[in-house]
């Protein structure tokens, strides 16, 4: 599988300028013969909505959605975005369009809402966690902070997940001596995902400064075996194409079969028992 | 609190690139006094945009230093900034010989916000945003005056300690002299910071870095070993300084009031 990461900076607020530039990057990737595009979390109207997460909401109806559409007839798009349900509700999604239909809408679930989060405030929280099959094995989307909670983990994982992709908008912080906070936590993860569940992982970080924060980029891409297979720079705007051999999948479970010796009734026992109860 | 000083001046630079640019401008103004502050923000700035778009005005009054100016030059050379003085004197002498009693913390105060109208006005002429001075340490302990220094568009320092500004100016090679001597505010003869302020900028560090960053109670503080009394005089002027870190208090009538739950970034369609 050849994925392009799309790793940009948008507009606050504008899914018109937004939406140019994935188009943009879109017949750049099929140029290259990429068979997937990953864009960033909320890639179609930038992070620090407040407010505007009414203006920039959309629906599949939406023009911009219907061109994500047409345009993967040929390639697979994932891609970052705000929801408005029928029933009025505002949802951090990300969409996984394909054959000129949407696969799979997944809504974060994991709103962080402290320190410099507020989410909780705009959004309401997804309630599921679901895998969907794709042309490249099944797959699962997580949205950030969706990725620090084991359940998401744990629940992709026993429905057969061989490939993560992880949109996100992690903004750089606790600047001290050895390397950022954030990268630290978000590398040792994403490794630690790709090497424990025996999956692909596909993380695309956005870049950009919005009100004097600044998202630190550096998307990358493990195999399941955990290895590093590309690594994007910080804070500046990039592309790559990848080549992820889905093979590597079959290889991983045989050398560590991690998934063939989990045992899911050890944690169905516990939350029944009274101490899981919560 | 030492810092990845690559990172940081990838993450200063580039904030001060594009919050620049994306609003459609290409300059940065400021004040350059001949202190560490204000020569960090100049240094950042010219690593981001090239000096040659970094606009830096020495403002002194008739008593300021010489040594300040002297200094304010040589940042200015080393940098290659776009450099002028503009002398306050004959602005504020006047408004001075109208006040009999004035005092020294009210000229300062006066001094601070004229040199701010010079700034804002520059920024007009140049088209150029006005680029902050003002460190974390200042910020917290309110050691700045409101709608003064502490007045601008964008400041790449403002997270920094002071301890923090002093080590990342001598990674940035700003010259010796001005990392070296004491800071001071120059409003009068002989004037420095830690007189003032009754402490050192390397004990208000520690603490506030504690105190701040690290979430640490009083009571935990005075266990870590910091002296009761230092603790609770900081930790005073960290609250009663609050009103010079935030927006201007509006009155709620309506729904939707600015600020309150009328709410979006500076960046907004940028």
């Amino acid at each position: 599988m050849r994925v392009h990461l799309a790793q940009i900076k948008p507009v606050l607020g504008d899914v018109e300028k937004n939406a140019a530039k994935h188009f943009e990057i879109i017949e750049h990737a099929l140029q290259q013969g990429c068979e997937m595009v990953v864009f960033p979390e909320l890639s179609l109207t930038g992070y620090y909505l407040l407010d505007l997460v009414y203006d920039v909401a959309m629906d599949e109806s939406h023009p911009v959605y219907q061109k994500f559409l047409e345009y993967s007839k040929d390639i697979a798009i994932v891609f970052g975005y705000v929801y408005e349900s029928k029933d009025r509700l505002f949802y951090n999604a990300s969409a996984f369009v394909h054959r000129g239909v949407t696969v799979h809408q997944h809504r974060k679930v994991y709103l962080p809402d402290y320190t410099l989060f507020e989410e909780g405030r705009y959004f309401a929280a997804g309630n599921r966690i679901q895998t969907f099959e794709t042309e490249f094995g099944t797959t699962g989307m997580l949205i950030c902070e969706d990725v620090f909670h084991m359940s998401s983990l744990y629940i992709l994982s026993q429905s057969g997940v061989q490939n993560i992709i992880i949109l996100s908008n992690s903004p750089a912080r606790g600047n001290l001596e050895l390397g950022h906070d954030a990268s630290n936590t978000w590398q040792t993860s994403n490794r630690y995902m790709a090497g424990v569940l025996t999956v692909n992982v596909i993380f695309v970080n956005r870049v950009g400064v919005e009100d004097g924060v600044s998202f630190w980029g550096g998307s990358e891409v493990y195999d399941a075996r955990g290895r590093l297979l590309a690594n994007l720079e910080m804070f500046k705007e990039q592309t790559a194409c990848v080549d992820i051999d889905l093979e590597n999948v079959r290889r991983a479970r045989i050398e560590t079969p991690f998934l063939r010796d989990e045992k899911s009734f050890l944690l169905r026992n516990f939350l029944n028992s009274e101490r899981g109860i919560k | 609190m030492r810092l990845d000083l690559d990172l940081t001046v990838d993450i200063l630079t580039n904030f001060i690139k594009e919050e620049t640019e994306k609003i459609g401008l290409k300059n940065v103004v400021l004040g350059l006094s001949g202190g560490i502050d204000s020569a960090l923000s100049a240094a950042l700035a010219a690593k981001a945009l090239g000096g040659d778009r970094v606009y830096a005005y020495c403002m002194p009054y008739k008593l300021s230093s010489d040594e300040s100016l002297k200094d304010a030059i040589k940042v200015a050379e080393t940098f290659k900034l776009n450099f002028e003085v503009i002398e306050i004197t004959d602005m504020v002498d006047p408004y001075f010989a109208m006040m009999d009693d004035i005092s020294k913390l009210r000229m300062g105060n006066v001094m601070a916000r004229q040199r701010m109208i010079c700034l804002f006005d520059m920024s007009a002429k140049v088209g150029g945003l006005v680029l902050g001075t003002s460190n974390k340490t200042e910020l917290l302990l309110g050691y700045g005056t409101w709608y003064g220094d502490l007045a601008s568009a964008i400041n790449p320092i403002g997270d920094l300690y002071k301890t923090q500004v002093w080590e990342l100016s001598e990674y940035l090679g700003i010259p010796q002299s001005v990392v070296d001597k004491p800071p001071t505010a120059d409003l009068w003869v002989g004037q420095t910071d830690e007189q003032e302020l009754g402490f050192t900028y390397k004990q208000a560090d520690d603490l506030l870095y504690a105190m701040i960053d690290e979430r640490r109670r009083i009571s935990e503080l005075i266990r870590m070993g910091f002296e009761e009394e230092f603790v609770k005089k900081v930790a005073d002027r960290v609250r009663r300084n609050q009103f010079k870190r935030n927006p201007v208090v509006i009155a709620k009538v309506s729904q939707r009031t600015i600020g309150r739950d009328f709410r979006y970034c500076r960046d907004w369609g940028y």
